[in-house]
């Protein structure tokens, strides 16, 4: 009855309403963007020149979706990034399971734990930076193939840490119990461990997805065919040459104007591609997130 | 029992088996990069690699005798700094405002919104960015329309830093909302209830209740924020920026990559790179110990 009556005095009235109000308006602004993007991408190439597009498609159009998926350099990159993705996350996860699982013992079970736990920590501190790392990956031969794409990032180490608190998190009586029955540490963290790591392999799994799907750089880098980018580096190079596009566009170049016509839109359908992946799993991220940073501190 | 205790020992090795595909990348990828920092003190021959002959400090006297490079850590101090401070307080003012929304369902919708920019890819924000912030972009398009002159959001020198303050607080004020009110739901309700039969108003509450509650969450934002703070957001600026901004745009990292990978300054870069990281070290490091003092939050 108190609470019913308190929560009367709090939610309603004035400032809720102009409260709601702000924030529907915040939410609006943040998301606006996004809907002018999709206006363009489904309008005439013309209407959208004049600046008649807002957030609505004028002369809609699927014309830019047609020629992006038709021109192959879309379709290719976007296969080259669902293979980096499978590839590299797969590398992560075994990875970081292997690594976190003995960095959860303590110094007694491993000796030197300390110490191979000092080797990984330093990395996050102190780091080469970008040329010595492209020296180094130049020097392996790695440029221009895959590898280049999923090995430097083959260990993530917060993440690893974060898996690692977890796994500490887990009641020891079920390792010891395996332990009992003879059960080696290989065995353990495969057969009875691995099903209870389901919830935090998901959030460093997304984590690990995410950053795969959004890396354009190393792409840019290592990479010097065209044709084997990733799409995120596809989509950054069609970003350049827009740009470029538009800071000439005062030459009143009627080719540049053509070209900027059909970029604009193209453009537009491109991102917009691009961003439906993330969108897929957007609902699972929301909900691993804050869990994963939840798990990634330690109590205590 | 001493049978048993001895197989144990026996499979320790196990352990030190799983550790080495992790230690083995690491070292390449991380440790590898770090000693080839050393070329920071040399003059780089590709065909010689790491052991190029030795010029000693001269890359780094060479550095600072550039008017440049003191301007990429002046752009780099400005636009962290200014990104930080506003990474705090928009999330935190947003999420007290989203905390007075009674109604859970409007306020995961809220939430929800907020959150897409944060996993997308900068590469796409870019995109988008370049899109609504053109001249004859929707943004001008309603500048103009209230009768105010155009404004070059990403040409204009005095502008730029704000528009990529603006923008990278956009894409991530989402995440901060998400964190600051996990804090917020976890204040006991009871001290709200107390206040109100004492008679306190609304905004008496957020300031004598809600704030001081919120404050550890908020300096422990703020300290782990402070490790970040060489890093100005390459993968933002170097897709948004152009030569026009440089002197207020030009941050260490982009300056970096134009050095070594545009024109193969490969010496002088990781100088840049040397002398960032060694800033970074520190910084990182007096956050962690930070917050682990002021906030009990430890990450490892």
């Amino acid at each position: 009855m108190k609470s019913a009556s308190l929560r009367k005095r709090d939610g309603v009235g004035v400032f809720g309403a102009v409260n709601a109000a702000f924030l529907t308006l915040v939410c609006v602004l943040c998301v606006l963007p996004f809907v002018n993007l999709l206006a363009v991408s489904f309008s005439g190439t013309a209407a959208v020149q004049a600046g008649r597009v807002t957030f609505w498609p004028i002369d809609f159009t699927t014309a830019s979706y047609e020629f992006a998926l038709s021109g192959g350099k879309f379709l290719r990159s976007l296969g080259v990034s669902v293979l980096r993705v499978a590839v590299g996350v797969t590398i992560n996860l075994v990875l970081m399971v292997i690594t976190a699982y003995t960095l959860s013992k303590t110094k007694k079970e491993v000796p030197g734990r300390n110490w191979i736990m000092g080797y990984f920590v330093l990395t996050m501190l102190i780091s080469g930076g970008m040329i010595p790392l492209y020296l180094v990956v130049s020097k392996l031969g790695l440029k221009d193939t895959i590898w280049s794409l999923v090995l430097p990032t083959a260990l993530p180490v917060y993440n690893t840490v974060i898996l690692m608190n977890f796994m500490r998190g887990l009641p020891s009586e079920i390792e010891e119990a395996a332990r009992i029955d003879g059960a080696s540490p290989i065995v353990i963290l495969t057969r009875v461990l691995l099903p209870l790591l389901k919830p935090a392999l998901a959030t460093v799994g997304l984590f690990c997805i995410v950053s795969h799907w959004n890396d354009w750089f190393s792409g840019s880098i290592y990479l010097s065919k065209p044709e084997m980018y990733p799409l995120q580096t596809y989509l950054q190079t069609l970003l350049q040459s827009f740009e470029q596009l538009l800071r000439e566009a005062n030459s009143h170049d009627i080719q540049n104007l053509i070209a900027m016509m059909n970029a604009r839109t193209g453009r537009a359908a491109q991102l917009f591609l691009g961003a439906i992946p993330v969108m897929l799993i957007y609902p699972f991220l929301q909900k691993y997130f804050t869990t994963g940073l939840v798990m990634g501190s330690v109590k205590g | 029992m001493q049978k048993k205790k001895l197989k144990r020992a026996g499979q320790a090795w196990q352990y030190y088996l799983m550790l080495i595909p992790g230690i083995v990348v690491i070292f390449i990828f991380a440790y590898v990069p770090l000693y080839g920092l050393i070329i920071a003190f040399e003059k780089y021959n590709p065909g010689l690699g790491f052991a190029s002959p030795w010029v000693g400090w001269d890359n780094f006297t060479y550095l600072f005798k550039q008017p440049n490079f003191v301007r990429t850590i002046r752009n780099t101090f400005v636009i962290s700094v200014m990104k930080l401070l506003g990474g705090i307080i928009v999330p935190v003012f947003f999420s007290l405002l989203l905390n007075e929304v009674r109604s859970t369902r409007l306020k995961r919708t809220f939430q929800t919104l907020v959150y897409i920019p944060n996993f997308l890819s900068w590469v796409i924000l870019a995109g988008v960015l370049t899109d609504i912030l053109a001249s004859d972009g929707i943004l001008n398009m309603a500048i103009t329309a209230v009768g105010l002159p155009a404004v070059k959001f990403l040409d204009d020198p005095a502008i730029f830093p704000f528009t990529m303050v603006v923008s990278d607080i956009w894409k991530g004020f989402g995440f901060g909302t998400v964190v600051y009110l996990a804090a917020l739901t976890s204040i006991d309700p009871q001290l709200y209830e107390s206040a109100i039969l004492d008679g306190a108003t609304r905004f008496q509450k957020i300031r004598y209740i809600t704030v001081p509650m919120l404050l550890p969450t908020i300096i422990l934002m703020l300290v782990l924020a402070l490790g970040g703070v060489m890093d100005a957001g390459f993968d933002q600026i170097y897709n948004l920026y152009s030569p026009i901004v440089y002197e207020t745009g030009d941050i260490i990292d982009t300056y970096v990559y134009r050095l070594g990978f545009q024109q193969a300054q490969y010496s002088v870069g990781a100088a840049v790179g040397m002398f960032k990281s060694a800033i970074s070290c520190v910084l990182v490091g007096l956050s962690y110990i930070l917050a682990d003092k002021c906030a009990g939050y430890r990450i490892f």
